[in-house]
C-alpha cells in the first residue's frame, strides 16, 4: 500500500514538490525546537560537559615537569635509565639553568610535591635545592655542587622517575589507579600492602549493590501499599516517605550514631530486654553494616517515588480480572502485577545504584575502616593530598563503570523500560 | 522628576559612600571554638579601633588547600587572610599559593624589643607561615572505668596495653602520630622515630605494633568525634586535640582526665594567599601584624587552652573568661603537661606523607 502513484510527484498548492515542502516545514519546526532548548543545551554544556572533560583531562595531563625543566628535559632524553649510573655533567648544568628561573618563578617547590606522589623525598629534594641554588658557583661542575647540596641527585631512581614523568602526558596517574606502577622492567603491579584502589572499587560495587537491593525490599512493599491506599490515606504515609527526605543528611547521620553505636539506643533496648549480654552489645556502626543502615534509610524515597508513579498507573481491573478468572492472589500478583511494576524497579534500582556509588560523607561518618567507598579516597586526593591527577584518574575509572553497568543494563533488562512515572 | 533625580543621586552617593567606608577582609577559619576565640581576642578589638573595617568569616579551613587552588587556578582569589595548620601552610607555600612573609618587617616585635623572628624562634616552620598557637594531639581516658579496677594510664604505652586498660580506643584515621606513638612503644628511641620509620621494615613495625591493638579502635577524621564517643562511653581512651578535652573536662564537667604523656606538638597559624591585589593587602598586613602581638596572642588563651605561638606571650597568659580558672595548667606547653613531649618532623612528613597514607589505608581496609 503506497500513498503515492507511481510516475507521478505530489505538490502543494503553489506547485512545489510536496515532500521538499514537508521537509522544509519539518527542518523549520526542528530548528525552533532547538533554539527553545539552546539555553538548557548552552546551561548543560557549560556546568556539566566542559567540567567532566577537564576532569578526564587532569587525568593524563602531565605539563608541570617539562614547563618547569625545559631544559633538562630535553637533555635527559640521551640518557638510559637502566645504565645504573646518574646522568653526565650536561645533565645536571641544564638543570641549574632550569632551576634558577624555576627558584625566580617560586615553581621549583610545585614540582616537588607532583613528583614526591612518585617517589617520597622528592618534595623536600627540590625545596633544600632551591635554597642552595643562589650559591652554587655558575662555572660548575654542578654535578658535585647538586650532589652536595642533596645526596638524593646522586640516586638513580631519582633520575628515573624524573625521566618517567617528563613527556607531557602520563599514563600514570591510570596505572596507579589500577594499583599498579611502571618499574625499570615495565608494568607491575605494587606490593601488595599497597594495593587498595582496586579493592575499594570492588568494594563500592559490593555495597552500591547490596543497598541498592535491600532499598527495593524495604521499598516495594510500600509504595504498593501507597498506591492501593485511599488518596486521604496514602498522601499521609507520602510525606512519612518525604519527612525524612527533607531532613538534613548530617541530622540523620547522625541520628543513625546515637541509634546504632554500642552503647546506643538499640544496644540498650537489647540489653535491657535481655536478648544480648552486656558484654555481648553488638557492632552495627563504624563497618559494613553502618554504611548500609543509614545509606538504605537515606535512599529509600528515591526507590520509593518512582515506583510509586509507575504503581499508580496500574489499574486495579488487571488483578481482579485475574482473580475472577480463577488465579489465587499470589498468582494474580506474580503474574499480573509485577510484570507491570518492573518500570518502576529500573528506574529506582539505576537511580538508588548510580547516587550509592559516589556517595562519601555517610561511609565516611559511619562507615568506620570496612564501609568505606572510592569516592572517599577520591575526596581525600581532591581536598587533602592534592593529587588531582590521581583523584581524576579514580573518578573517570569510577564514570566508565558506571557507564558500562548502565550498558550492561541495557542488554538485559532494556533501557525502554526504565519509567520514571 | 526633581525629587526622583535626588533620591537617585542620594542612592548613588550613599552606595559610593559606603564602598568607601566599609572594606570587607574575609578571614577563613576553623568555626566553632576556635574560630570565636580569634574573634574575641582578634578581630573584635581590631574591627573596634578600625571602624572601616568589616570582617567576614567564612569556615573553610579543612579544605582550605583545595579551595585556595581551585581560586588560584580560576584567578580570583576572595579570601584574605586563611587559618591553617603548619603542614598545610608548607603545602601551600610549595605550591605557590601562600605569600612569603618577612618576619620581622610584617609582624609586631615583642613589648621588650625582641625582633618577631626571635619571640616565635623555630615555630616559624615555613617561610608564609604566621603562627598563632601551640596545640597538641594528646590523649584523654574515662576515669570511672570499673574494668581498670581503680589504676589509671600514666605513659603513651598504656593505650597499647589491653590487659591492663581493656576497652576501646579512639585513634585519628591517619598515620600522623599514630606511626610515631607505635615506633616509642615499640622501644624505638624518641630521636630515631623518624630515621626508623624512613624504611620499609620501621613501617612495618609500626603497622605490627597498631595490630595489636586494632580490633579495639575507632577511627576518627573529626576532633569532635573523640570527645562525644568518650562522653557516651563508647570509648575509654582518645586522642584529639588538647583544646577539645579541655571543653570536654572543664566545661561540661565530664569524668575525663588527661594523659598529656607524648602529646605531639603542632602549630596553627595565618597565611596570606599569594596573588592579592595590592589596596587589600595592605589591609590584611595591618590586621595579621595587629593580630599576632604580643598581647593579642595572650588574649586568645582567656577563651581556648591552646598556648600562644610567641615567647613573650606566655606570661601575660590569664584565666579563662567565662570559668575563671587560671589557664596556664591547661596549656600544653605547661612544664607539668610537657614532661615528655614529641615533636612533629613537618619536613619529613611531607615527604612521606603521599607514600605512607597510602600504606596506611590498605592496612586499614585489611
Amino acid at each position: 500500500m503506497s500513498d503515492t502513484t507511481d510516475g507521478q510527484v505530489l505538490t502543494t498548492q503553489d506547485g512545489k514538490p510536496l515532500k521538499a515542502a514537508l521537509a522544509k516545514a519539518l527542518r523549520r519546526e526542528k530548528l525552533r525546537a532547538l533554539m527553545l532548548i539552546a539555553p538548557l543545551l548552552i546551561f548543560v554544556l557549560i556546568t556539566f560537559v566542559a567540567p567532566i572533560a577537564d576532569m578526564l583531562f587532569r587525568s593524563v595531563e602531565n605539563g608541570i615537569v617539562a614547563d618547569t625543566l625545559p631544559r633538562t628535559v630535553i637533555a635527559i632524553q640521551e640518557w638510559d635509565p637502566n645504565s645504573g649510573e646518574v646522568p653526565n655533567e650536561e645533565v645536571f648544568a641544564a638543570l641549574y639553568g632550569d632551576m634558577v628561573v624555576a627558584v625566580e618563578e617560586k615553581t621549583h617547590t610545585r614540582l616537588g610535591s607532583r613528583l614526591n606522589y612518585e617517589q617520597s623525598g622528592i618534595s623536600s629534594l627540590f625545596r633544600k635545592t632551591g635554597r642552595r641554588i643562589k650559591r652554587m658557583d655558575e662555572a660548575g661542575p654542578f654535578k658535585e655542587q647538586f650532589l652536595d647540596a642533596d645526596r638524593k641527585w646522586g640516586d638513580v631512581s631519582t633520575w628515573q622517575v624524573l625521566k618517567q614523568f617528563s613527556p607531557r602526558y602520563t599514563g600514570g596517574y591510570f596505572l596507579n589507579s589500577f594499583d599498579a606502577h611502571q618499574t625499570a622492567d615495565g608494568i607491575e603491579m605494587k606490593p601488595a600492602d599497597q594495593r587498595i584502589y582496586l579493592f575499594l572499587f570492588g568494594r563500592t560495587l559490593f555495597l552500591s549493590i547490596v543497598i541498592t537491593v535491600s532499598c527495593l525490599l524495604l521499598g516495594y512493599p510500600i509504595a504498593f501499599l501507597l498506591a492501593a491506599l485511599p488518596l486521604r490515606t496514602s498522601n499521609l504515609l507520602m510525606i512519612l516517605v518525604l519527612l525524612p527526605f527533607w531532613t538534613s543528611l548530617l541530622v540523620r547521620t547522625s541520628a543513625w550514631k546515637v541509634l546504632l553505636q554500642q552503647q546506643g539506643v538499640i544496644n540498650d533496648f537489647l540489653v535491657w530486654t535481655g536478648v544480648i549480654s552486656d558484654a555481648g552489645r553488638l557492632v552495627m556502626i563504624n563497618n559494613q553494616t553502618g554504611t548500609i543502615i543509614a545509606m538504605t534509610h537515606i535512599l529509600l524515597p528515591f526507590m520509593i517515588l518512582p515506583l510509586y508513579s509507575v504503581m499508580k498507573t496500574i489499574s486495579p481491573s488487571y488483578v481482579r480480572a485475574a482473580k475472577s478468572l480463577g488465579a489465587n492472589d499470589w498468582i494474580a500478583f506474580w503474574r499480573v502485577y509485577f510484570p507491570q511494576s518492573v518500570p518502576g524497579i529500573g528506574a529506582g534500582a539505576v537511580l538508588v545504584f548510580i547516587l550509592s556509588i559516589g556517595y562519601y560523607i555517610t561511609p565516611e561518618l559511619v562507615g568506620g575502616t570496612s564501609g568505606i567507598f572510592i569516592s572517599n579516597r577520591i575526596a581525600y586526593h581532591i581536598s587533602s593530598s592534592l593529587n588531582w591527577g590521581l583523584a581524576a584518574s579514580l573518578g573517570t575509572l569510577l564514570l566508565v563503570a558506571v557507564l558500562m553497568l548502565f550498558v550492561v543494563y541495557d542488554k538485559i533488562v532494556g533501557i525502554d523500560n526504565v519509567k520514571l512515572g | 522628576m526633581k525629587l526622583k533625580t535626588v533620591i537617585l543621586a542620594g542612592t548613588a552617593l550613599a552606595f559610593a559612600g559606603s564602598a568607601a567606608l566599609a572594606k570587607d577582609l574575609t578571614v577563613v577559619s576553623w568555626g566553632g571554638a576556635y574560630q570565636a576565640s580569634q574573634k574575641n581576642a582578634y578581630t573584635d578589638p581590631y574591627t573596634a579601633e578600625n571602624p572601616d573595617i568589616n570582617v567576614i568569616w567564612d569556615e573553610s579551613s579543612n579544605e582550605a588547600v583545595a579551595k585556595l587552588r581551585a581560586m588560584n587556578e580560576a584567578g580570583n582569589i576572595t579570601w584574605d587572610l586563611v587559618d591553617v595548620v603548619a603542614s598545610d601552610a608548607i603545602r601551600l607555600c610549595d605550591e605557590g599559593l601562600a605569600l612569603e612573609i618577612n618576619a620581622d618587617e610584617d609582624l609586631a616585635a615583642a613589648p621588650d624589643g625582641t625582633p618577631a623572628s626571635e619571640d616565635f624562634g623555630d615555630l616559624l616552620v615555613s617561610e608564609c607561615f604566621i603562627p598563632q598557637i601551640v596545640y597538641s594531639t594528646t590523649f584523654g581516658y574515662r576515669s570511672d572505668v570499673d574494668e581498670w579496677g581503680g589504676k589509671e594510664p600514666t605513659e603513651i604505652c598504656d593505650i597499647f596495653d589491653l590487659e591492663t586498660f581493656p576497652g576501646k580506643r579512639s585513634l585519628e584515621k591517619r598515620p600522623i602520630n599514630n606511626m610515631e606513638w607505635a615506633l616509642l612503644c615499640d622501644g624505638v628511641p624518641k630521636d630515631e622515630v623518624y630515621n626508623v620509620l624512613e624504611t620499609e621494615e620501621g613501617q612495618a613495625q609500626a603497622f605490627a605494633k597498631l595490630d595489636s591493638i586494632k580490633d579495639n579502635v575507632v577511627w576518627w577524621s573529626a576532633g569532635a568525634e573523640t570527645p562525644q564517643l568518650l562522653a557516651d562511653k563508647e570509648v575509654v581512651i582518645g586522642s584529639t586535640y588538647n583544646g577539645r578535652l579541655f571543653a570536654l573536662i572543664e566545661e561540661q564537667k565530664q569524668p575525663v582526665k588527661m594523659l598529656w604523656d607524648a602529646q605531639v606538638f603542632d602549630l596553627d597559624g595565618w597565611i596570606i594567599p599569594a596573588g592579592l591585589p595590592e589596596d587589600r593587602l595592605a589591609e590584611v598586613k595591618k590586621l595579621v601584624k595587629y593580630a599576632t602581638d604580643t598581647q593579642r596572642l595572650a588574649d586568645q588563651a582567656k577563651y581556648i587552652s591552646y598556648g600562644p605561638a610567641r615567647k613573650s606571650s606566655a606570661p601575660l597568659v590569664g584565666k579563662h573568661a567565662k570559668l575563671g580558672i587560671d589557664m596556664a595548667p591547661h596549656m600544653p606547653t605547661d612544664p607539668n603537661n610537657a614532661k615528655n613531649t614529641f615533636l612533629y618532623n613537618y619536613e619529613w612528613w611531607a615527604d612521606y606523607r603521599d607514600d605512607i597514607d597510602a600504606k596506611f589505608q590498605a592496612w586499614l581496609s585489611q
